[in-house]
């Protein structure tokens, strides 16, 4: 498909109409053009023992084929507190799926399957999230209210996730830019879905009812890289509270993205960071071509008159379809051809790279009509436009204008009217813009319809429990004594080009100060917080990531190498030895490194080093002769004397014959 | 002030209202030590203290303000919920089986309350079409709501009306009956029509739901499409349970109504036909899968046998090792004309009560032995107490459920008062609610962690 759309040529030309610009040549002024605004709602497993509503453990993930029991639950559509149903929920009702659940033992109990009302709520889990309420400063609730929010794809065997709001209006300082947070709420994690195809679905319930804390931002990011930034910044302070479950899936975010004049549109799960950017930037730009798409369209005919037509085909006279719906294993019980009236050039028009508007309709005819792809073909596809026999015959058949575009589509009887309804929705929608959905992300930066969007009308209060009241004194006593001064201290190791990576394990560990006290010794900041944030962490985990670890120790050495005038390399060393003998006290692992104080000859090493230069021919080249040297002097050089300075001198002091 | 701009507070919550002129359903602007709070007042649960408000924020989640944090309240705009499912006339259709469908309230029709947060029942039975359209498909329901209690206050009262308004469904010609039920006594009432509507020429089927039908996963929808199939299309005519057969939505079983009993407080699989099977399978795909081949069947006239009446002083005492006399002269004293003992293994109480017992008897107080050990025949002749006790005018109800026989003796005793006919009454079955023999899989219990249970579990899901 993606080679195919790139030599079709409306494909093509819409492209460069919408002017569309790549992730990686775009600029902060093509954003502006297309008014990217973008949000955030990060979600962090918290590492309680057990889960929220059930005393199951938590944090125990099993094989697909690990299992005890399956559990099989339709879902169902309620009205929501408000009074309406919410239009997510319809959707998911038409698709009418059978939701098979895999249980294990060990991890899920008759809560699990919504066959037992919910246990008290986890206190670990919601002291955890509160004392991470305090870190983004948000504003703590008074009373926490358990409510319901309807999933009806399946995913919580209830239909229903049960999550409270904990802290509102906060706040995150990304060094160049503040940003706002509207909430953090406290849920159940969802189930893992293993299957997916036609009208059955399959989940594992492993991770289900896992304590989660969901972060949510204003819609404030307005560039893919401040939506990247902003990412790490809350995922650095959720693993600094020391109270987030690390490991895969453990963290994850839900990325909402809208292009001016777009809607808001969720890209769910995404579970890598640095995925964030170039899928914002696609779905922006989809925006942005859809809006192209409306204004083609509306100039065309208005959305009140516009009607699909369709007919049944003869399958017999059309083996093709029959033969593409064999070839991938598909029931092609009827084949329906579907003219659209002043759709030409629409279909083939460019959404993401390598995708185009027909793309969406297919999309949404796996998921609502549940026939699987490829479930569509259209007179506007390169094969299509090749050899146009197929399309030729259909216009005959069903009748249609010059401006039209026509598709066919096949699938199993009973699943043919949803699926006509489910074309005709998608394309008077075409006619408004850019529908509300939640899109899944794919690694190469795209992303698929999931959903509709759900609203504020999917909530509903939680009948099963009551409210739980936070006593002012117990939200106080939470506050971490490092909540006051993370700010200060990232901003400090911002200002210190401490390597990225090391934020996380020196200010969960408190060890800010430690870093501090290391560098008015006279040391490097980056060299500081490159050595506690890499080797000691790596010496650290040997013991476990053991509270009481001697770190008074790593200042030990550092204090003995500045007072012995010692060079700040040796140090490496040292704790490279450290990581393999133990922490013990400065001369005792210098002693076991053979290491002697004293001036190195400078002279004598000359000599040796234009000696060589001159006796093996391949060391002729300057600089593989100044390497050789430093490699055979390395071990009584360091400590002794600076490598950087040494290899400076060499090279200087050295000549070429 | 109104209250119901304040529905739901007292003591110092309300007096934040008049403090701050607010209503319930303002959307409003708290501002308070902890920050700043916007969103709807919604009303809030008697039971819960008065040192809260509610708000609805605008991400549709709720939370609580701690009044004593509040320093401002600004109301900005008001908005009240119509909380209300959309109600459409159900579809008649010429060809199609005419159903009766008898709302008393529970979870299978059920709704938010305010008041309490919890579940009550409140949608009338016409509502329960706009939320399950597929019943359209099956039948033409007429509907009626009898009464909207909860399935605990379902009574002696309601029996009668309820047996009433089925013989006048019977005799207008309807051709099946559903009626709409809490779960918690579900097989108290069942057993109680079967008492008083003998003979009925139609299914007469009773419907709950464990997972109240206020969340997406709610069993309600599925047996409503169960117990509409049942009653429309059933071959068996007599009083039925109709509820989830295994946890998961794939068919439900059809339960004698003597024999049925609430097993798990709250699994969907929580009715057991007890030592017997149930009658058939019902799935709405497959359709009805007798069990049971010896029942009555169908008919076409519109007969029926109806004896609604019920003597409430009948009451039932649960045996213990360490029961005291006074217990059983007590009830006498409040004027109880009838026991039903549920005692231990066979059918025993111990000696320390044989006196109070005694005293009944020379009181004409009818007495009757029924099983803590819920399957199993009673049997008085093994040992002495047994006879003993049978001597004191004790009479074994063979394998009659506990529940059963109170709801049989009250029905007894609601027609006479003399001891034999009394006997009689309960000892000739209505309706298998004592069978002439237990069959072997009438008793399956079975037990976790044993591999070939697992393996059935994990291959035939529960």
């Amino acid at each position: 498909m993606n080679k195919d759309l790139m030599k079709n040529q409306n494909y093509q030309q819409s492209k460069e109409k919408i002017g569309y610009v790549s992730f990686h040549e775009a600029t902060p002024d093509d954003y502006n053009r297309i008014g990217f605004k973008s949000g955030l709602e990060v979600h962090q497993q918290l590492n309680s023992k057990e889960k929220l509503f059930c005393r199951c453990p938590a944090g125990i993930l099993h094989s697909n084929e690990d299992y005890h029991a399956e559990i099989i639950r339709h879902m169902r559509p309620t009205l929501s507190e408000m009074g309406v149903y919410d239009g997510t929920a319809l959707m998911e009702f038409k698709t009418k799926k059978e939701i098979t659940y895999k249980i294990h033992k060990s991890t899920a109990c008759t809560y699990d399957i919504d066959d037992t009302p919910p246990f008290p709520i986890n206190k670990e889990a919601l002291e955890y999230a509160l004392e991470i309420c305090h870190l983004c400063k948000l504003n703590i609730v008074g009373e926490v209210h358990i409510t319901r929010k309807q999933y009806l794809d399946g995913s919580i065997p209830a239909g229903f996730q049960r999550t409270a709001i904990l802290g509102v209006n906060g706040q995150i300082d990304l060094g160049y830019k503040k940003v706002n947070l509207i909430q953090l709420s406290i849920e159940e994690d969802s189930c893992r879905e293993t299957m997916d195809f036609g009208h059955n679905r399959v989940y594992k319930t492993d991770r289900l009812g896992v304590p989660l804390i969901e972060t949510v931002t204003a819609p404030e990011l307005y560039t893919p890289q401040e939506l990247k930034d902003a990412a790490e910044h809350i995922r650095l302070l959720n693993r600094v509270s020391g109270r987030s479950r690390i490991g895969m899936g453990a963290g994850r975010e839900d990325v909402n993205v809208s292009c001016k004049g777009g809607t808001r549109v969720e890209i769910k799960g995404v579970s890598r960071n640095k995925w964030i950017p170039k899928l914002s930037h696609n779905e922006a730009f989809r925006q942005w071509a859809l809006l192209n798409i409306r204004e083609t369209l509306n100039k065309r005919i208005s959305k009140n008159i516009w009607k699909l037509s369709y007919t049944t085909l003869n399958s017999k006279e059309f083996p093709k379809i029959r033969e593409i719906a064999k070839q991938n294993g598909l029931p092609c019980e009827e084949i329906i051809a579907l003219n659209l009236p002043e759709f030409k050039d629409i279909l083939s028009h460019f959404t993401q790279p390598g995708r185009d508007f027909c793309n969406e309709i297919s999309d949404r005819l796996k998921v609502i009509a549940c026939i699987e792809k490829p479930n569509i073909i259209s007179s506007e596809d390169i094969h299509t436009l090749i050899s146009p026999s197929l399309f030729k015959r259909i216009k005959e058949i069903i009748p249609s204008n010059e401006n039209d575009a026509q598709i066919v589509i096949w699938g199993p009887k009973s699943d043919i009217q949803t699926a006509i309804e489910t074309v005709e929705e998608r394309c008077i929608m075409a006619f408004e813009g850019v529908p509300s959905e939640t899109r899944r992300p794919l690694p190469n930066g795209i992303t698929l319809f999931e959903r509709v969007l759900p609203g504020a009308d999917r909530m509903y209060p939680d009948t099963d429990s009551v409210p739980i009241p936070l006593a002012i004194d117990y939200i106080d006593s939470l506050k971490q004594q490092k909540e006051n001064d993370i700010d200060y201290q990232m901003t400090k190791l911002i200002e210190w080009n401490a390597p990225k990576d090391t934020f996380t394990y020196i200010l969960r560990n408190n060890l800010f100060d430690l870093v501090n006290r290391i560098i008015s010794l006279g040391f490097a900041s980056n060299f500081v917080t490159s050595v506690i944030g890499h080797r000691i962490k790596h010496i650290h985990g040997k013991y476990g990531y053991k509270k009481d670890f001697p770190f008074e120790k790593v200042y030990n050495i550092f204090k003995y190498v500045a007072d012995n005038g010692l060079d700040a390399e040796i140090i490496k060393r040292v704790f490279s030895e450290a990581a393999k003998t133990g922490l013990d006290e400065p001369d005792s692992i210098l002693n076991r490194l053979n290491f002697n104080k004293r001036n190195i000859n400078f002279s004598e090493f000359l000599t040796k080093t234009n000696k060589v230069m001159e006796s093996i021919p391949e060391y002729k080249d300057h600089k593989r002769a100044v390497n050789w040297a430093i490699g055979n002097i390395a071990n009584e050089a360091v400590g002794n004397i600076s490598i950087t300075k040494l290899s400076t001198l060499l090279t200087s002091e050295t000549t070429l014959s | 002030m109104n209250s119901e701009n304040t529905q739901g507070y007292k003591g110092e919550s309300l007096k934040i209202f008049e403090k701050y002129n607010c209503r319930v359903w303002g959307k409003v602007e708290i501002t308070t030590t902890r920050g700043q709070f916007i969103g709807t007042l919604l009303p809030r649960s008697e039971n819960d203290n008065d040192q809260h408000l509610v708000l609805k924020i605008d991400t549709g989640y709720n939370i609580g303000i701690n009044i004593s944090t509040i320093t401002e309240i600004r109301e900005l705009g008001y908005y009240k919920a119509n909380y209300k499912i959309p109600e459409k006339k159900f579809p008649y259709s010429d060809n199609k089986p005419n159903v009766k469908l008898f709302g008393t309230g529970g979870t299978i029709a059920s709704r938010l309350d305010y008041r309490t947060g919890a579940v009550i029942p409140a949608f009338s039975p016409g509502e329960l079409y706009g939320a399950v359209p597929e019943l359209a498909d099956i039948c033409n329901i007429e509907t009626e709501k009898l009464f909207s209690v909860f399935s605990e206050n379902m009574g002696p009262e309601q029996y009668v009306i309820l047996a009433k308004a089925i013989k006048d469904e019977i005799e207008k010609g309807v051709d099946g009956i559903i009626i709409g039920h809490g779960t918690d006594t579900l097989h108290h009432t069942a057993a109680a029509l079967t008492f008083m509507i003998q003979n009925p020429p139609i299914p007469i089927v009773l419907v709950g739901s464990q997972r109240s039908s206020d969340r997406p996963s709610s069993d309600a929808a599925l047996n409503l499409i169960h117990a509409a199939y049942t009653a429309a299309y059933s071959d068996i005519a007599e009083v039925m349970v109709c509820m989830f057969g295994p946890t998961s939505d794939e068919y439900g079983f059809l339960h004698p109504g003597t024999r049925v009993r609430k097993m798990h407080s709250s699994y969907r699989s929580t009715f057991r036909t007890i030592g017997d099977t149930p009658l058939a399978t019902i799935n709405k795909d497959i359709g009805i899968k007798k069990i049971k081949t010896d029942r009555k069947v169908r008919r076409d006239d519109k007969n029926v046998t109806c004896t609604p009446v019920f003597n409430e002083k009948v009451t039932m005492v649960y045996y213990y090792p360490g029961m005291q006399g006074d217990v059983i002269d007590s009830l006498v004293e409040c004027g109880y004309k009838g026991i039903v003992f549920v005692g231990t293994g066979l059918g025993h109480v111990n000696k320390s009560i044989y006196s109070a017992i005694e005293r009944a008897q020379k009181k004409d107080i009818v007495m009757y032995m029924t099983l803590q050990t819920i399957w199993g025949y009673v049997n008085m002749f093994v040992y002495d107490t047994g006879r003993d006790l049978m001597k004191m005018g004790i009479v074994p109800a063979g394998n009659m459920l506990p529940e059963t026989a109170y709801i049989k003796l009250g029905w007894a005793l609601g027609q006479t008062n003399d001891t034999e006919k009394i006997k009689d009454i309960m000892l000739t079955p209505v309706n298998d609610e004592i069978t002439p023999r237990e069959p072997y899989d009438g008793y399956l219990v079975y037990q976790g962690g044993v591999s070939e249970i697992d393996d059935f579990i994990k291959n035939f899901r529960k």
